[in-house]
């Protein structure tokens, strides 16, 4: 049977994180997560696989304690069974640190799987490189943005829009394949489902020791990249703030600026007394 | 011992000139950043009929062109260019690699960075170099709205993706030279794993906003669809189209043809409105060019308030619907 695991990852779910000015920092913990909506369609994709051909399903996410909740999600989706890597080294880490974990743990976790599904991009570091960076590790043969796949016998082969480009793909499993947001819409999660998920005990939790990765290994593989400074774009014009009842807002709004929009749209919003000042 | 000639690297994503040029751009910001460390900026190509672009790279700045040129490369394939360049970036060590943030660079990069045993950003929105070469990589992070200066210290190449229309390019100039060095096919390489089936040009797509006058943008601050919606009637009282933010999009309120921002639509409206959008790099990417902006908000402090000329502190929806009862007033067709 076909095993697939599909990689996941939660992130904030407001784009607003409240910032603290005096340490310069985004204050994470304060917003609630969800599930990265390109990872709801990796999960669709592989869901759609089962059905068509049977498979079994892992979901894999590294991050905090709380990013169990997305497994849960996955869980009351359809997965058969979630892996939580969790560990406070691990923290911080950049693509090609996450890249380097996420293939010890599948390898370790899911040995033999034949097909690795990532989101195409995260809300949160939106790089699109840990499914790429990944498929090295792994050393399997890998193509990004798929709106469609298909099975043969080993043979996987994917439809996408590159570019561009309409393309079809061909490779032997054991491959790694990132989805699209065009196509395989997620289905929902039912309430029932989630209950039953939050209840379901088809969840591993391991750490970087777990996976049987050193210390060395750990400084070795680690992030390539450092951030530097986080700053907030500068603004660009020096603007009008309109306040007040919305109603008597927008009245005024429209007599300030009537010129102007008359002249762009071509016709006249003037009222007879401005028009005449 | 001659010290070795510092060399930034542009990788040629040829297949997409005729869509960004972005190649191009990066040449231009290669040339500015190559001044400040006395580095040679280097284009490297690899494909099939590759003298248009060795003539195109040279009149746009490159100073040395790698070309690799064989009929078995004549379609793009992310593993064979990855062999290729894995060797050329052993053998040669360049300091720098700026790949555009292409669909096909997006998934090229990292795999190159991670072959390198390097760091990758991606998106940048710009580079900077200090004195002793260290590439200062600024990023959108944490969904755009706060950016972030990402560093690669103590492994090389340096390497960043940059998306199309980012940099401007150096104007054509054909008495510009460059070393061009062709290089042959290596012996070695293997059959790429992953088969090109077949191929074809997508069709273009039909309506656009780009050429609206008036746009009138909405974002996840409308609440939900029927309140998103009510913007076409904005909209239509003012001639302009509607646009949306990515969150929109998913929300399904607004098809995909209507995002706007740096995975959708450049619009260049004479007026903008904005209701409900807090304001992030990827959205506001798109805006380039907007003259009058009006942006709605109930959060005084939202970016997308302080990039607006006029920026009204209320409830998107509320605000909207008391505009448009005053311009049915006002309009006199
Ligand atoms: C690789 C990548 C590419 C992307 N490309 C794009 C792109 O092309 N286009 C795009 O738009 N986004 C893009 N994004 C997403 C982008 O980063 C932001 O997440 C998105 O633009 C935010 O949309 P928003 O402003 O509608 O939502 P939010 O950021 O959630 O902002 C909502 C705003 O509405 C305000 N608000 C809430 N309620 C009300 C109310 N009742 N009345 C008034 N105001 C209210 C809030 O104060 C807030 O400012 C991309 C992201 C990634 C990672
Ligand atoms: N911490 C993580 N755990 C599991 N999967 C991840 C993680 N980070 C990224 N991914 C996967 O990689 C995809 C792209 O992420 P990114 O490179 O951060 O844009 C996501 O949609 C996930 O499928």
């Amino acid at each position: 049977m076909l095993k697939i695991v599909v990689c996941m990852k939660q992130v904030p779910m407001v784009t607003e994180l409240p910032w603290d000015e005096e340490t310069g920092t985004l204050r994470r913990d304060l917003a609630a997560g969800m599930m990265n909506p390109a990872c709801k369609h990796a999960m669709e994709a592989a869901l759609q696989l089962r059905e068509k051909y049977g498979a079994s399903i892992t979901a894999i996410t590294m991050g905090p304690p709380a990013a169990e909740e997305v497994l849960r999600e996955a869980l009351a989706m359809g997965a058969d069974r979630a892996v939580l890597i969790c560990d406070a080294a691990l923290a911080g880490s950049d693509t090609y640190a996450t890249s380097y974990i996420l293939a010890r743990a599948i390898q370790k976790e899911i040995p033999g799987c034949d097909l690795v599904l990532c989101g195409a991009y995260t809300s949160d570091s939106e790089t699109a490189q840990v499914g790429p960076q990944l498929a090295e590790e792994l050393k399997v043969p890998s193509a990004a943005y798929a709106e469609h796949l298909e099975i043969s016998g080993r043979t996987l082969r994917v439809r996408r829009l590159v570019d561009n480009f309409r393309e079809t793909l061909e490779m032997e499993c054991p491959a790694l394949i990132t989805v699209s947001m065009e196509r395989y819409d997620p289905r929902y999660a039912s309430f029932a489902g989630l209950n039953e998920a939050f209840a379901k005990t088809d969840l591993a939790v391991v750490d970087a020791k777990g996976l049987g990765i050193t210390a060395v290994q750990l400084e070795a593989c680690g992030s390539r990249t450092r951030v530097r400074r986080v700053f907030v774009r500068s603004a660009q014009k020096r603007n009008v703030v309109i306040t007040g009842a919305a109603a008597n807002a927008a009245a005024e709004f429209l007599d300030k600026y009537q010129r102007k929009i008359s002249a762009v749209i071509g016709k006249s919003i003037e009222t007879k007394k401005q028009a005449q000042s | 011992m001659a010290m070795k000639k510092k060399s930034i690297w542009v990788f040629g994503d040829y297949r997409n000139y005729y869509q960004n040029r972005v190649t191009l751009q990066l040449i231009a910001r290669a040339v500015d950043l190559a001044r400040e460390i006395s580095a040679e900026v280097c284009a490297v190509v690899v494909g099939h009929d590759l003298e248009e672009w060795i003539w195109e790279y040279t009149s746009h700045g490159a100073n040395r062109i790698l070309a690799i040129d064989h009929p078995s490369l004549t379609s793009y394939s992310t593993e064979h260019y990855l062999a290729l360049m894995e060797k050329l970036a052993r053998e040669r060590d360049p300091d720098i690699i700026l790949i555009g943030a292409t669909d096909f660079g997006r998934e090229f990069a990292p795999r190159l960075a991670k072959r390198l045993k390097t760091g990758l950003s991606a998106d940048c929105v710009a580079l900077d170099i200090t004195p002793d070469g260290l590439l200062v990589q600024t990023a959108p992070s944490f969904g755009g709205n706060m950016l972030a200066e990402i560093v690669t210290e103590h492994h090389r190449p340096q390497m960043a993706t940059v998306r199309p229309g980012t940099f401007r390019e150096i104007p054509h100039d054909n008495t510009r030279t460059a070393v061009v060095e062709r290089l042959p096919l290596p012996a070695h390489l293997t059959a790429p794993r992953v088969r090109l089936v077949e191929y074809e040009r997508a069709a273009q797509k039909e309506h656009t906003i780009e050429n609206a006058t008036v746009m009138v943008c909405g974002g996840r601050g409308m609440g939900n669809k029927k309140n998103f919606r009510k913007l076409d009637e904005l909209a239509r009282l003012l001639g302009g189209d509607v646009g949306a933010t990515r969150p929109v999009v998913f929300s399904g309120w607004a098809g995909h043809e209507s995002l706007v921002g740096q995975a959708g639509k450049h619009i260049k409206p004479k007026i903008l409105f904005s209701f409900g959008i807090s304001g992030a790099i990827q959205h506001t990417a798109g805006l380039g060019e907007a003259d009058f902006i009006v942006a709605i908000n109930k959060n005084p402090q939202a970016t997308m308030m302080k990039m607006a000329d006029v920026a009204v502190v209320a409830d998107a929806g509320d605000w909207l619907n008391h505009l448009i009862r005053e311009l049915k007033k006002r309009i006199r067709e």
